[in-house]
């Protein structure tokens, strides 16, 4: 009879595994930079405030020896973690905010669905539950707890203007339908959403009914969500891990995050 | 007649950059004074309270009968050149560029008789002439005599090019294109002879109704601006710094609100953020691009700061939009003095509501963009430093003056 495996015999591995590169890490986060656009509420809206970055000094008469910078953003900057504590519909949750959140789910499984075509085709593509299922045919029943990760590629636009893509319906980007998401939330127990987009819903998701289904439904149930991924095109279908650790910030809505997968 | 203007030729870029010259600048108190009235655009002496006598040049007592009652009053000046003189050889540094230069001695039906700088279009003395006031690159008050009547390439007169920034032939940043103002300026400025506009714009994924008109047209040229962003504004400093003659900061963030009706700061902060920050990054990042070149031929000449009226004294239904164009205009003051030493003239701009979406439910009065926008182009022409263009600002303006406080209270009902 062999002893069951120590959580030390598993690190040993995984540590092994990473060391001879046999275990990938993939970073799926975008630079913050100033040029990176932010989500764009209608001007009556208060705003969220893009990265910035202030030199506080740089081995010069402000500190000889040492560079380093002021920096400011919004909690929902670049590529960046969503708290159920973010939508009104999960006010009320416990541990619904980062520093409250519990820190297993920043480490969690994930399917990835490729939407590339579908969204090249067409910039307001809506991910449904057929879609969904249809993927479940091919790679399996998508586990609970684990991320439903939309690839569309939108995360290889890199002129700010086509990864914004409005016009004057506003904005046009792909994402889930409310189908999708109730599929997911509740017959799936997903542990959250991520997008390659500015944010988890489409672009044109205020005119939905419900308005924004991700937000609304994710968050109202507790789960979380990730936006503004890039490097999708470099995860399985099935059997990645994703680490996505947000800032541990008092009572907050959501972080920049500087998330990697294993593969 | 002078000759027109030609397109200047480009810089040799073996040949040093000409360094910044001044002419004298020391002025007694009294003078500071004409130059306060040339600075809004108005030409004024003093008049004597008690005989009436008319003062030139600028003293603490009565040339006739010594009483100290002296007061500023405007001027016609319609009057006769007398006698002139042809300037071969000065001592000043920035004279020598000059010379040579036409000098005379211009006497007004009051009296008295000025000394002027003479426009090329003169005819020779004796002849009648319009004294003009303006200020000459130092800031300081100074006269130049124009022929009668005005003459087809007036504006063209070195010595008129020397005391204003008509921005003909002239290259221009405009901070902010997109809006409404900013459209207006592109247009005015190559109307009135512009080289060319450089069209600042910010988050260029919004695109307001008139954005394709500047990626359009040949003569402007859309560059990325973020005044929220200081790399924003270094990268276009190093691109283009060096070549800039007018910079005009028309950049704004507008919102209407008080300062206890809405909670939190971040509408505040997003208007400090443009307004008082972003005239800062560009200050830093554009100022010393600008007054390295302010000597050369075609050279660096004015910043314009579109502020508000209500910089003067806060609107209290705008109260945070207030407060950051008050900032702004104390920083612009700052700018202003540390720009000086290169000749390099700030315009400060007060309009009063202007009629975009920010003011909809203010009543009109309201100041048309593209009025505004000329405004700012004829202030260039004339080389004022502060203009309160369109009748509610000259309205508030006149109250300030009169009384500052009373004004304040009469902003409690807008």
């Amino acid at each position: 009879m062999s002893t069951p495996e120590t959580p030390t015999d598993v690190l040993r591995k995984l540590t092994a595994a990473l060391a001879t590169e046999r275990l990938r890490v993939v970073d799926l986060s975008q630079t913050l930079n100033n040029r990176f656009p932010q989500i764009v509420l209608p001007p009556e809206f208060d705003q969220c405030a893009p990265f910035r970055m202030e030199e506080i000094s740089h081995y010069d008469e402000r500190g000889p020896a040492w560079y380093w910078n002021n920096i400011s953003f919004g909690e929902h900057t670049g590529t960046h973690f969503d708290a159920p504590i973010h939508w009104i519909t999960g006010r009320d949750l416990p541990n619904n905010a980062l520093d409250s959140l519990p820190v297993q789910g920043f480490v969690a499984p994930a399917c990835v669905i490729d939407c590339s075509t579908e969204a090249k085709n067409d910039a307001d593509f809506l991910l449904t539950a057929d879609r969904l299922k249809e993927w479940e045919l091919e790679h399996g029943r998508i586990p609970a707890g684990s991320w439903l990760l939309m690839r569309t590629d939108w995360s290889k636009r890199t002129d700010p203007v086509a990864y914004q893509n409005f016009d004057i319906a506003g904005q046009h980007s792909p994402g889930p339908d409310l189908s999708a998401v109730e599929f997911l939330v509740f017959e799936r127990q997903v542990i959250g959403f991520g997008s390659e987009t500015i944010g988890t819903d489409a672009g044109q998701a205020a005119n939905f009914r419900p308005p924004y289904p991700c937000h609304s439904i994710m968050h109202g149930n507790g789960r979380l969500g990730l936006q503004c991924l890039c490097n999708l095109d470099r995860l399985p279908a099935t059997g990645s891990v994703v680490i996505a650790a947000p800032l541990k910030i008092i009572n907050g809505s959501g972080s920049p995050v500087r998330a990697i997968a294993l593969v | 007649m002078i000759e027109p203007l030609k397109r200047p030729q480009k810089r040799n870029p073996i040949l040093p950059l000409r360094q910044p010259t001044l002419p004298p600048g020391t002025r007694s108190r009294a003078s500071k004074q004409m130059a306060a009235a040339v600075a809004e655009g108005r030409f004024e002496l003093q008049h004597c309270h008690d005989c009436g006598q008319i003062q030139y040049p600028p003293r603490d007592a009565c040339t006739r009968c010594l009483s100290v009652r002296l007061e500023w009053k405007e001027v016609d000046g319609r009057g006769e050149l007398i006698s002139e003189t042809l300037l071969h050889h000065s001592n000043e540094l920035y004279f020598r560029h000059l010379v040579p230069l036409r000098l005379g001695l211009v006497r007004l039906p009051q009296d008295i008789t000025l000394l002027a700088y003479i426009h090329g279009d003169c005819p020779p003395a004796p002849t009648p002439v319009r004294l003009q006031a303006h200020l000459d690159k130092s800031g300081q008050a100074v006269l130049v005599a124009l022929p009668p009547v005005d003459t087809p390439q007036m504006a063209d007169d070195r010595i008129l090019r020397e005391m204003t920034s008509d921005p003909k032939f002239r290259k221009v940043l405009v901070t902010d294109a997109k809006s409404a103002t900013g459209q207006a300026l592109c247009k005015t400025l190559l109307d009135a002879g512009a080289d060319m506009v450089w069209a600042g714009v910010a988050e260029p994924w919004k695109q307001p109704p008139g954005f394709d008109m500047l990626v359009k047209h040949p003569n402007i040229t859309v560059v990325p601006l973020d005044l929220s962003d200081a790399r924003s504004v270094q990268d276009l400093s190093s691109s283009i710094g060096a070549k800039v003659d007018i910079l005009i900061n028309n950049a704004e963030f507008h919102r209407n609100t008080g300062i206890a009706d809405r909670p939190g700061t971040e509408t505040a902060r997003a208007e400090m953020e443009i307004n008082y920050f972003g005239l800062m990054r560009l200050a830093q990042y554009f100022g010393p691009a600008l007054r390295a070149r302010s000597g050369e031929g075609i050279a660096a000449t004015a910043w314009v700061n579109v502020l508000s009226v209500y910089a003067l004294s806060s609107l209290p239904n705008q109260g945070t939009f207030s407060a950051s164009k008050a900032a702004a205009l104390s920083l612009s003051q700052t700018l202003r003095a540390e720009m000086h030493h290169a000749g390099i003239r700030v315009v400060n701009v007060f309009p009063g509501p202007i009629d975009d979406e920010w003011t909809q439910l203010v009543p009109p009065p309201k100041l048309a963009p593209a009025a505004l926008a000329k405004s700012i182009v004829k202030a260039l022409q004339d080389g004022v430093e502060d203009i309160y263009p369109g009748d509610v600002a000259q309205d508030l303006f006149q109250k300030w003056r009169l009384n500052a406080k009373a004004l304040e209270r009469d902003l409690w009902e807008q």
